[in-house]
């Protein structure tokens, strides 16, 4: 069980960043769903539900996503559903129940780039980036290949650019964390292959979707799909073993390429 | 530190310590109807309502629902009784150890969902476990209780 010294609501992003770094075991507190399964010993907890921070917003061209947005409310949102083929809101939906989705937020899977993250793997095959406090907006894909250091991540913004995207996951049992997940996307004429619950955290398949062209035909597909477990590193727990993943993998990128060719 | 909060709709003002879960917070103060479960956000037994959201009070630090209003079987005992008596005319109850937590977000989805499907009903339920029945006779039972209120009834 984890303990914790002191619980401040905090009133800004300025005070939470600087109680953040005062001492190496501050943490901020998220949807505490991971961190409460721990046995860390924290000095002061942050919590930022005070600051408007779990709003879904859109402008012309993006998609904004507060940090503290729940997964439920990424599941129920009209206007996280209106893009992407709905496959945020497809992502989360079998986490657990509804009341665990009315806990987790966003900002605490994201942050931490869990493995099992299904909305890692969905975001990571948009056009996504993070905002945080100090490190400004960069690229997801340079988010999740950096160490975890501490700063706050304020927002997700997605561009919405007409992509078509398919997401895929393969549960023991419903409710489980995914033994894989897949989220493949086509946005004009390049295509992402995001590949997560390997069971590290999500990564890219680059060279796979190199080898998809705007309408890939069957041979097309089948190369990227052999290119993916080429370049993708799996491994085994208790949910699978890496060989299982791994033809888990070949299935699960073909019906995502294949749902989007459609 | 101090907190005050309105459980089913009663002021408390209330001194814990800052990892207190709410699960722990609602328990001492008589709330027993909220059952201590997994403990690792998967069974759904610890449900309770916090500004009108289902939550699982086994994941929240009693914290934060500073200024919040958290509502608990004991503050919904009419509508219990009433899912109550359908669970049991279907013989969808055995050790009734879930039936709290499967209640509060029985009563939620009530309010969230209009005519929902089998379909929806169940994913809505799915994050609380039953390890007695089956679910089917709770599928019947609270089908029957969402068309309570319809055409007069």
């Amino acid at each position: 069980m984890f303990s914790l010294k002191e619980y401040i609501s905090v009133k800004s992003l300025e005070e939470a960043y600087g109680l953040l770094n005062q001492n190496k075991n501050n943490v901020i507190l998220g949807g505490l769903l991971w961190l409460k399964m721990g046995n860390k010993n924290y000095n002061k907890g942050i919590d930022l539900s005070q600051l408007g921070l779990d709003t879904i917003t859109e402008t012309e061209s993006e998609v904004e996503i507060g940090c503290m947005a729940t997964l439920r409310q990424i599941e129920t949102s009209q206007i996280i559903n209106n893009y992407f083929d709905g496959i945020l809101g497809k992502s989360v939906k079998n986490i657990v129940g509804v009341q665990f989705r009315n806990c987790a937020t966003v900002g605490g899977s994201v942050y931490s780039r869990f493995g099992f993250s299904d909305i890692l793997t969905a975001l990571l095959a948009l056009d996504s980036y993070v905002e945080l406090y100090k490190g400004g907006i960069i690229p997801l894909e340079q988010f999740v290949a950096m160490p975890i250091k501490k700063d706050i991540l304020i927002k997700i913004i997605i561009k919405k650019d007409g992509c078509r995207a398919s997401y895929k996951s393969h549960r023991i049992a419903s409710t489980d964390f995914p033994v894989l997940a897949v989220c493949v996307s086509r946005c004009s004429a390049s295509w992402k292959v995001a590949i997560g619950a390997r069971p590290n955290k999500a990564t890219l398949a680059i060279n796979a979707a190199k080898l998809l062209s705007q309408n890939p035909t069957k041979d097309d597909i089948g190369a990227a799909c052999v290119e993916a477990l080429n370049e993708v590193k799996f491994g085994t727990n208790l949910r699978g073993s890496a060989e299982y993943r791994s033809q888990l993998a070949k299935v699960l990128v073909r019906r995502g390429v294949e749902d989007i060719c459609k | 530190m101090q907190i005050k909060c309105y459980i089913n709709g009663r002021l408390f003002n209330e001194d814990i310590e800052p990892d207190m879960l709410l699960i722990d917070f609602l328990r001492n103060l008589g709330f027993t109807s909220v059952k201590r479960g997994c403990d690792t956000a998967n069974c759904g037994l610890c449900t309770v309502v916090v500004n009108e959201k289902a939550v699982l009070s086994c994941s929240v630090l009693a914290a934060s629902i500073n200024e919040k209003h958290i509502t608990t079987l004991e503050g919904l005992e009419d509508e219990a009784k009433i899912i109550g008596e359908l669970i049991a005319n279907e013989g969808a109850d055995q050790c009734g150890f879930c039936s709290p937590g499967f209640l509060m977000n029985v009563i939620t989805m009530k309010k969230e969902l209009e005519n929902p499907t089998d379909e929806e009903i169940k994913h809505y339920l799915s994050g609380n476990l039953c390890r007695c029945t089956g679910y089917m006779g709770q599928l019947r039972a609270i089908k029957k209780y969402l068309e309570l209120g319809k055409d007069g009834e």
